[in-house]
């Protein structure tokens, strides 16, 4: 399923994304893999040998840069992605409690698993003295509590079917 | 007509600025987004002013709903009075932050009636040499954790030729560049956050400065994913003092010729590590190289470069605008200027307060943060950052420099500081320290790599009650190895955390608990 904010994969599309970024950068590799994911929300296998034989590396390389760094998906996004900061300071204020309690919210309701997906790991959003700090669909949230994530996974989920 | 100052911080967007803002300006109000006061736990901060530069009285924590029920006044129990009269405010002494929450962090003209710029005039009529050593004058050491003199740092890449990039022909075009590293991935620290937000002005500036110190031509901001709103800020900054002929060719009128660009990073820790960040932003995995050669020599793309942390370019403005004598009668020891402070955690006043280097410990958690958020009692404080020592409620006398925190078996790292109360179990953080080392290690050495899931298994055995005393032994030496054989910090320092709950929590180890993962 394609969530509705991101166009579908199309590889002419990702080659006029691509071809201005080698031209231009020293070192592009990354910087290919990261405006395909802006563009198409993740970066299909195809992008990756595309964008190693558009760099002139090994398949092999580009894979390896595409592996090494968690942004990176191969998969499309949630519609709603929520991630929770995993980090000491706001492990210092129920950060882990808040895990747990998000999880048991997403197992009581399939929609909202649904909609937010996997909470995968985030370490430190900059948001440390109003912490737990969340992230909803790239929105900062502080003080975050599980009426708040939810209240806000509606608004955002208001906010993208009205566009 | 009053002016109403709501900041665009993402942190106090976290808390509902926007909609205040917005509900303001439903009122007809006239609101100017400025930077946050680093009063965190005041968000949203709304401030009043009757002209534009006009003393500002302030509100905290107000809501959309509060506004539109009707402005509020001098009468509200949200009332704190003049802003800038509040003792947290009062008391610090701001350099790098002098503007941050007073101006608005993308208006030019702001920045000019704010002593902007002035840094960058002095340091353009001085010779690049003179600027370099009035950085080493200064004492200004480099803010992202090692410490490292910066004008020393400076001095080696200005004695170096431009080089074209590596593997191009001799006759390529040379270059030298200034790469701050803007990934700020500890936690507990979010002062580069808040500057790129509240004065991204103040950032180029130094990187500008830093260009004619030592001949460079390129910039490069390696700013971290998890960061969105200082990215959209930064870049806003950007294009605006390119407009401003701040950046670009012939700077200011003189011969200097600098621009910056920012790289975003991809949700990787140990990209803030110097070497690491180079092989990102040449487009690799994040692995660490081995130095030397010094990145002063051979940088980015084998050319001489600067890297420096947010804090220590953002340092060089003031410095070039009010002497480098001045900076260097504050702080003590080798430690001088200021220190951007982050309080966080589990604490009633988290925030920023930047203040002279020797300030104890205590002194910024309870004078400044008046304890934990909970009420509870103070348990632990880890300072400088994941890969920092937790230290005992009854060690935090220690004064805040490079030398008495080294001494006392920390480390200052980036100013962060995070509390935590009664409630925190030791072994379940040091357990994470490793976890985290797991989850983060770039995978280039074996002590690293490998130390940290052992580091895992074991603390989990400790933790289930298995042969405890065997165990925390093969634990102190599985650290002893990752602290003495790790290519960099990451591997190098994740002991600290671990061996400082074992030294100075050793209860939280002794009893079996079940190890909840």
């Amino acid at each position: 399923m394609n969530h509705s904010r991101y166009p579908e994969w199309q590889a002419e599309a990702a080659e006029a994304l691509i071809a201005p970024i080698v031209a231009a950068e020293p070192g592009p590799v990354l910087l290919c893999l990261q405006a395909v994911q802006a563009h198409f929300g993740y970066v299909p296998g195809d992008a990756v040998g595309m964008i190693a034989k558009a760099c002139n590396v090994s398949r092999a390389d580009a894979h390896g840069v595409f592996t090494f760094y968690a942004d990176l998906r191969d998969t499309p996004p949630p519609a709603v992605p929520v991630r929770l900061c995993a980090a000491e300071a706001c492990q210092a204020v129920g950060g882990r409690e808040l895990k747990t309690d998000w999880a048991a919210a997403c197992g009581d309701d399939a929609v909202l698993a649904g909609l937010t997906g996997v909470d995968e790991p985030i370490f430190c959003l900059g948001n440390c003295a109003l912490g737990p700090a969340a992230l909803v669909d790239g929105e900062l949230m502080g003080c975050a509590d599980v009426a708040r994530l939810k209240a806000a996974v509606t608004q955002a989920q208001a906010t993208g079917e009205a566009l | 007509m009053s002016i109403w100052f709501v900041p665009r911080d993402a942190a106090a967007r976290s808390m509902g600025a926007d909609a205040v803002a917005l509900a303001l300006e439903g009122r007809g109000e006239t609101v100017i987004r400025n930077g946050s006061r680093g009063m965190l736990w005041m968000e949203p901060l709304v401030e009043r002013a009757e002209s534009r530069h006009g003393a500002r009285v302030g509100w905290a924590n107000m809501t959309a709903a509060q506004i539109e029920a009707g402005l509020p006044d001098e009468q509200s129990t949200q009332y704190v009075g003049v802003v800038e009269e509040i003792d947290y405010l009062a008391r610090q002494n701001r350099w790098i932050y002098e503007r941050v929450g007073v101006t608005d962090p993308i208006d030019p003209e702001d920045y000019l009636a704010h002593g902007g710029l002035s840094g960058l005039k002095n340091a353009l009529a001085m010779s690049g040499s003179d600027v370099v050593q009035a950085v080493t004058d200064s004492g200004l050491r480099g803010r992202g954790g090692a410490g490292f003199p910066a004008g020393i740092k400076w001095r080696t890449v200005a004695d170096q030729s431009p080089a074209p990039h590596a593997g191009e022909s001799p006759s390529a075009a040379a270059h030298k560049y200034i790469c701050v590293n803007a990934d700020e991935g500890d936690s507990g620290t979010f002062a580069d956050r808040m500057l790129m937000e509240g004065d991204p002005f103040c950032l180029l500036e130094g990187m500008t400065i830093a260009a004619h110190a030592v001949g460079a031509d390129r910039g490069l901001v390696y700013l971290r994913s998890e960061y969105p709103d200082a990215i959209a800020t930064l870049q806003a900054a950007i294009w605006i003092a390119r407009e401003q002929g701040w950046l670009g060719e012939g700077i200011l009128g003189s011969e200097l010729n600098f621009d910056v660009e920012i790289r975003v990073g991809a949700g990787s820790y140990v990209c803030g590590e110097e070497t690491a960040m180079l092989e990102s932003l040449e487009g690799r995995r994040g692995m660490v190289r081995a130095k030397p050669p010094l990145p002063a020599i051979k940088g980015l793309f084998g050319t001489p470069t600067v890297i420096n942390n947010v804090l220590t370019i953002a340092s060089v403005p003031s410095i070039l605008a009010r002497g480098a004598e001045a900076y260097a009668a504050l702080g003590q020891e080798r430690s001088l200027g200021t220190q951007v402070f982050q309080l966080a955690g589990n604490i009633a006043h988290g925030g920023i307060v930047e203040t002279a280097f020797g300030i104890t410990a205590r002194a910024l958690v309870a004078d400044f943060g008046g304890g934990t958020r909970s009420g509870r009692p103070i348990r632990a404080v880890q300072l400088g950052g994941p890969l920092g020592a937790y230290l005992p409620d009854d060690k935090l006398d220690v004064a805040m420099t490079y030398e008495a925190l080294a001494e006392a078996g920390g480390m200052i790292g980036h100013g962060g500081i995070v509390v935590f109360d009664e409630t925190v179990n030791m072994a379940e953080q040091a357990r994470f320290a490793m976890d985290f080392c797991v989850e983060e290690s770039c995978g280039k050495c074996t002590p690293c790599r490998i130390g940290a899931v052992r580091g895992v298994e074991t603390i989990d055995k400790i933790r289930a009650g298995q042969d405890v005393a065997g165990n925390t032994a093969l634990l102190r030496d599985l650290c002893d190895v990752m602290t003495q054989g790790s290519l960099c910090a990451m591997g190098g320092l994740t002991p600290n955390p671990v061996l400082s709950a074992i030294n100075q929590f050793p209860e939280d180890f002794q009893s079996p608990v079940i190890a909840t993962g």
